[in-house]
């Protein structure tokens, strides 16, 4: 099905300064759309973590906003280098960040549980070499 | 039935000039231009007064009570805002203050600062109650109170539902004085002397009371004039108990979180630095934090519009003042009678106030929404609020809902002349067969 509004958003490697604005439109945009209470606060914290996870891991990528009739959207897909191994990754407090994201704080390893734990479903690929896709979907109801 | 929105923050048409001053400092975007003048959004308007501020016209005023309101009551009790200490540079002691308040016609004078005392005290309490949010978000700014309610509706569960120190101040100042005075309540009026127009909106339409306790503001800038020659002649009455230096500090940022939750919390000051925290909130950045402090003014209150002194000089004021007041806490001072003998917690829920979203129904939001994306591609994105509107994107979103047009874009209506040049060109070459 067609997503009633998309709106996808390029994310730089390492490109600190700029952190943060992606999720910061989502937010607002939902806001503009009628969205509200738990479900805002929800993906506002996960799409917080999911562009981050895109300046702090990735050699860059893309950050989807589709919005349905039932349900918010959010798609994360970068072009590299890929997780090699997705149950470590997953797990809580376990974290690949480098010294400079460290430095900023970055790095708790809470990232993807994160992500996993505010969306209602939440699912994610990954190739080394290749890149690593994440879809996360909010129920609106 | 809902009330006609009021606010202190108005427009002097005759002094605007239509410029774009206002229109590009407002923090919530409620400010147009259109028809050569500026006008004034109520659903977003969270009376600040940065427009205020940033006027070189004076066009942007602030509306308080007259002084000659006190008249109005048989008796009137003055409750100064802390911030007023801080106007007299090299002030050694609020009862000068106080004192200079009764010489110009206060029958008496409650310290808005003893008011701060007893809301320190309930606030502590209530953060002994397990489960709170977190972090607590204070409610003395009321300008922080409607920036929540109108951009953050989601963080309005944050707020603590302590009344503000002004209006703790006017039910036990009014409540002791008819005690002393054998007085009707209705006789006595309570005015607050105030640093800025959130307060005095606040006091016509409250949040979290239905009922003001406040009968009117006069502003700071009024009286400080009227005052000084008094504050000058340093007397005080010797009967006078004063409230603690913490109460005095609430006038500075970071004295309220100071006195509440030293702790662990956080005070910002400014309204776009108080936009940016926020958002973290909101984003759950700062769930490890007990106390949140946002103050619209820089500086905290003594950095209000209707102040005389200068914040950075104010501040200082009040810090060299309360060094030399006694080292005793809200939690010795504030008697736990008084929290059980007058109500500090609100009595109605704050609610949202939701001015953002493009309609009322989701899927023609989504519709204006795309439509809104579209124009924005289309709009030069120089943000130079000559349309009117503060930015590009606002001027798209302000398309969408029907109250101005692509052509008022000036830079859009350029180009469409020079198509239009172009083909009368054209015309003018044609042969004629």
């Amino acid at each position: 099905m067609e997503p009633l509004f998309k709106t996808v958003y390029q994310v730089a490697q390492a490109d600190y300064t700029s952190a943060g604005r992606a999720s910061a439109d989502i937010k607002r945009k939902l806001k503009q759309l009628g969205v509200g209470g738990d479900v805002l606060r929800r993906v506002a914290v996960a799409s917080y973590e999911v562009e981050l996870n895109l300046v702090i891991h990735s050699l860059g990528g893309e950050l989807e906003l589709n919005v349905f009739p039932d349900a918010v959207q959010l798609v994360s897909a970068d072009v590299g280098p890929g997780i090699p191994d997705l149950t470590m990754a997953m797990k809580e407090g376990y974290s690949t960040a480098n010294d400079e994201a460290r430095s900023l704080g970055f790095g708790a390893g809470m990232g993807l549980p994160n992500m996993k734990r505010n969306a209602d479903e939440f699912n994610i690929e990954s190739t080394v070499g290749v890149g690593t896709t994440i879809t996360m979907r909010f129920h609106l109801t | 039935m809902e009330e006609r929105p009021y606010h202190s923050v108005r427009l002097a048409k005759q002094l605007c000039k239509g410029c774009t001053n206002c229109l590009k400092h407002c923090p919530t975007e409620a400010i147009r231009v259109r028809g050569g003048r500026a006008h004034i959004l109520d659903s977003l308007c969270i009376d600040c007064g940065e427009c205020i501020r940033v006027c070189d016209y004076h066009a942007k005023v602030a509306v308080t009570d007259p002084l000659s309101m006190i008249k109005d009551y048989k008796y009137s009790i003055a409750l100064p805002a802390p911030s007023l200490y801080g106007q007299f540079r090299g002030l050694q002691k609020p009862e000068y203050v106080v004192e200079a308040l009764r010489c110009i016609g206060f029958s008496d004078v409650f310290e808005v600062a003893r008011g701060a005392d007893v809301v320190t005290r309930a606030i502590r309490e209530k953060l002994k109650q397990p489960g709170l949010p977190k972090p607590l978000i204070s409610s003395a700014c009321p300008a922080v109170v409607r920036l929540i309610q109108v951009r953050f509706p989601e963080l309005i569960e944050n707020i603590v539902d302590i009344r503000q120190p002004m209006e703790v101040a006017a039910t036990i100042a009014r409540a002791e004085f008819c005690k002393a005075n054998g007085c009707r309540p209705e006789e006595v009026g309570c005015f607050f002397i105030t640093p800025c127009p959130a307060k005095m909106t606040v006091i016509r339409r409250p949040i979290g009371q239905k009922k003001s306790e406040v009968d009117g503001a006069i502003s700071i800038m009024e009286i400080y004039g009227l005052l000084l020659p008094y504050v000058e002649k340093m007397m005080k009455d010797p009967n006078f108990h004063p409230s603690t230096k913490y109460g005095v500090a609430w006038s500075t940022s970071d004295g309220e979180a100071n006195a509440v939750c030293p702790g662990n919390s956080l005070s910002v000051d400014g309204i776009d630095n108080v936009i940016r925290v926020l958002e973290e909130v909101e984003n759950n950045k700062l769930m490890d934090l007990t106390y949140f402090e946002g103050n619209a003014c820089m500086g905290g209150c003594v950095g209000g519009p209707l102040t005389f002194e200068n914040n950075y000089v104010a501040k200082n004021t009040i810090r060299q003042m309360v060094k030399q007041m006694p080292e005793v806490h809200p939690d010795q001072d504030v008697p736990t009678s008084v929290l059980n003998k007058y109500p500090t917690k609100n009595d109605e829920e704050i609610e949202a106030k939701d001015a953002i979203r493009l309609d009322d129904n989701m899927q023609e939001a989504m519709r204006k929404m795309v439509r809104m994306n579209e124009i924005i591609e289309r709009l030069p994105g120089y943000d130079c609020g000559s349309c009117g509107s503060p930015t590009c994107r606002s001027f798209a979103e302000d398309i969408v809902r029907g109250y101005c047009h692509e052509m008022d874009c000036i830079h859009i209506m350029k180009e469409k002349l020079k198509v239009m040049a172009q083909e009368m060109v054209e015309l003018a070459q044609t042969k004629r067969e």
